[in-house]
């Protein structure tokens, strides 16, 4: 019977639309795979040896102290991402199969997904380094394992909490109240979670308790998931009942309203679109890392730029490159509909424009780190308004990945939004505020680098019209492959 | 109304269309029928200029469809899900496309009132988004929708399909009385023979992508019909 099931995987995942790209993007891909199994692999054998030269204590100690950060993380991180193990299921329920092996399959299918295999990539090198190291190889076997059962143990947490919002916007909020009080000395939870881990590894048989622990959430997601398999119950889409929105005041834009309106709701009423939202949110701190000289090499200012642009441009980037491919499951109607190009376009300009706005507003508290920083920011802002908003929709022409609104698949990027077009129109976007800073600096000084990316975005208006005239024209004449591609999902 | 000059489809090595003159008059009533693969949906969607022709042309109105955007104030359509913007309410997606049209929320209102029968209570007012109605409740948004604006072409692909017989019933008497005015040209296809001689004034049917019969309906056309797809 398994050997069906994973027959059915294998095809599914040698058959996916997404599989069948061009030979140089696989080789690519398994370049890429390898680069970042190397990097792992490298923090894994290299943690020791770089908290040891730190001199903060015992490197395993230290792990563990910190480890409670690195589960939640895990956690929330899987709760974003992690596809759940129900898709599929429905055409075998009327088959002659079990129900408990359909679900066993499902849930097994889990164990190897990638969100726990990566971690192996961290804990065995670091393992063999402390067995290497001379820990007592008991002690490290027990402290292993208890590691492990831990992070299958948040596998199966989040199968079951998944869908449920609340729970894991109370939990990430728990987890930001606990690293914020830890780094102002509030509160130091590692204090008390610290032992909880020691122990794993001065006791190595209490290693058995995660794992009966694992046992025990194994069957509960198992009798959850076996209660649930209903067509009405847990496999059934959630539904949320909807409410008639207005949003009268928008009728002021006349045509423009019309669209901002849907792309509110747009963004209101779908999981893949709040989290590119919120995604562009957190963007706005970005710039902490390089306005606060925490981070040596960041401390200039052609890092500075670099900040700016993404400060205020974290919507334009997270929402704005996915243009059109938001529409993309209606698409064959807004191109039949009595639409302009040119008002589709120029709505999804504005918002992109409204929000980098907004950005601005909310990243005034830069000015706390002086004048540069908020100079920065504002530069920043009128170059993605002036210029970058354009490339992103331009850009948008080329991505033809069709996005499904109501899962977060592929929320951080997807290979096929990398093309070559779109990587190079990626250069303008970043670089480019960078040289042009770097020329005025050089020249005459830094406030006139300021001023001269100011310039440039504000050149951008200027041409307005001619640049709206070419995108639209790169939009008509992807029009067809566009609406193909939108087709094969 | 519409004239198909030349027009053929082709993927590669296979013609999917291949009509080589195909005229529709101002008001008619037009029904394609066909086999799966006959290309029906191909026609509709090269109509539409959502794909683009391999030869040949369209002129809608005196606007050929691949060259000029003017035909859209005019036409509209309902061919598949496509159509419908999945995070939005009915009553939103109505006055969506009632705004696009040029029609404000008390038009769109009054053409509501009049489809209350075909709605029949599942539609409005339900609190669900459209991606959490039924298929057949989607269908019939998607079709009342076709009709908001006083489109002069309205093409409906399959729109018999996936309803309940009560829906189809009210759905011919739609469809009838808007063949009936004067300035409406409706397209529509369909599997289904009876219901499409019942409300088209005339039939063509499609195989392989060519035209192999254009009947102008009459009292023995559903039998000419049957004869021909018994084979």
């Amino acid at each position: 019977m398994f050997k069906h099931f994973i027959g059915l995987q294998w095809k599914s995942f040698f058959r996916s639309a997404s599989f069948k790209t061009e030979i140089w993007f696989k080789i690519l891909m398994a370049l890429g795979a390898l680069y970042f199994t190397l990097i792992f692999l490298s923090m894994g054998v290299g943690a020791y040896y770089i908290i040891e030269k730190a001199g903060i204590g015992d490197p395993l100690r230290v792990v563990n102290r910190f480890m409670i950060y690195y589960l939640a993380f895990d956690l929330v991180f899987r709760y974003m991402l992690q596809k759940m193990p129900v898709t599929n299921i429905k055409p075998m329920l009327y088959l002659p199969i079990k129900k408990s092996q359909v679900v066993n399959f499902s849930l097994g299918k889990t164990v190897i997904s990638f969100f726990n295999v990566a971690h192996a990539f961290f804990f065995i090198p670091f393992s063999v380094v402390l067995l290497i190291e001379g820990y007592p190889p008991i002690q490290v076997i027990g402290w292993h394992l208890g590691m492990m059962a831990l992070f299958y143990c948040n596998n199966f947490i989040n199968i079951m909490v998944n869908n449920k919002d609340w729970a894991f916007y109370v939990f990430a909020g728990l987890f930001i109240l606990a690293g914020a009080s830890q780094y102002y000395a509030w509160f130091d939870i590692t204090l008390y979670t610290q032992p909880i881990f020691d122990y794993l590894y001065d006791m190595p048989w209490s290693a058995i308790v995660p794992w009966v622990l694992l046992v025990a959430l194994y069957f509960s997601a198992f009798t959850y998931f076996k209660k649930h398999m209903f067509l009405d119950g847990g496999l059934a889409q959630k539904q949320t009942e909807a409410r008639t929105e207005n949003l009268d005041w928008l009728n002021r834009f006349g045509n423009l309203g019309t669209f901002l309106k849907n792309d509110i709701k747009l963004i209101k009423r779908n999981k893949r679109s709040r989290t590119a939202v919120i995604m562009g949110f957190f963007f706005i701190f970005y710039g902490l890392l390089f306005f606060t000289s925490a981070i040596e090499v960041y401390d200039n200012a052609y890092w500075k730029i670099f900040a700016g642009i993404f400060v205020t441009g974290g919507f334009l980037f997270s929402f704005g490159q996915y243009v059109p491919s938001w529409d993309s499951s209606y698409y064959p109607l807004m191109m039949s509909q009595n639409i302009k190009y040119r008002d589709y376009l120029t709505s999804k300009w504005y918002l992109v424009i409204i929000a980098t706005i907004i950005s601005t507003i909310l990243a005034s508290f830069y000015v706390y780190f002086g004048w540069e920083a908020y100079a920065a920011v504002l530069v920043g802002a009128i170059y993605n308004v002036g210029i970058n908003s354009y490339l992103v929709l331009w850009g948008g022409a080329y991505v033809k990945t069709p996005i499904e609104l109501t899962s977060n698949k592929k929320a951080f990027g997807d290979k096929q939004a990398f093309n070559a077009k779109t990587l190079l129109l990626t250069l303008p976007k970043i670089l480019l505020p960078i040289v042009i800073y770097a020329i005025g600096q050089i020249l005459i000084g830094p406030v006139a680098g300021y001023l001269f990316v100011a310039a440039f975005g504000l050149l951008g208006f200027v041409f307005k019209e001619r640049v709206f005239k070419m995108i639209e024209n790169i939009y008509k004449k992807e029009k067809y492959k566009t609406l193909l591609a939108y087709k094969q999902k | 109304m519409i004239t198909a000059h030349t027009l053929s489809k082709k993927y590669g090595e296979q013609t999917v269309l291949n009509i080589d003159h195909l005229e529709i008059p101002k008001g008619q009533s037009f029904g394609l029928v066909g086999n799966n693969g006959a290309g029906k949906t191909t026609l509709f969607s090269l109509l539409l200029d959502l794909i683009q022709p391999t030869s040949g042309h369209i002129i809608n109105n005196g606007v050929q469809v691949d060259e000029s955007e003017a035909w859209k104030p005019f036409t509209s359509a309902f061919i598949d899900e496509s159509f419908l913007i999945g995070y939005l309410t009915p009553e939103e997606y109505f006055y969506f496309i009632g705004e696009l049209r040029g029609r404000n929320k008390a038009d769109v209102d009054a053409l509501l009132e009049g489809y209350s029968d075909f709605f029949h209570g599942e539609i409005l007012g339900q609190k669900k988004y459209l991606r959490d109605l039924s298929k057949g409740n989607q269908k019939k948004v998607g079709i009342v929708a076709s009709f908001i604006g006083n489109p002069e072409v309205v093409i409906l692909d399959e729109p018999f399909a996936n309803l309940d017989p009560t829906t189809q019933i009210r759905l011919k008497g739609i469809i009838k009385d808007l063949a009936a005015k004067e300035d409406v040209t409706v397209l529509v296809s369909s599997h289904d023979l009876i219901h499409v001689t019942e409300v088209c004034e005339r039939i063509v049917v499609l195989n392989k992508g060519e035209i192999v019969k254009d009947i102008h309906t009459s009292a023995e056309t559903l039998k000419e019909l049957e004869a021909f797809f018994a084979g």
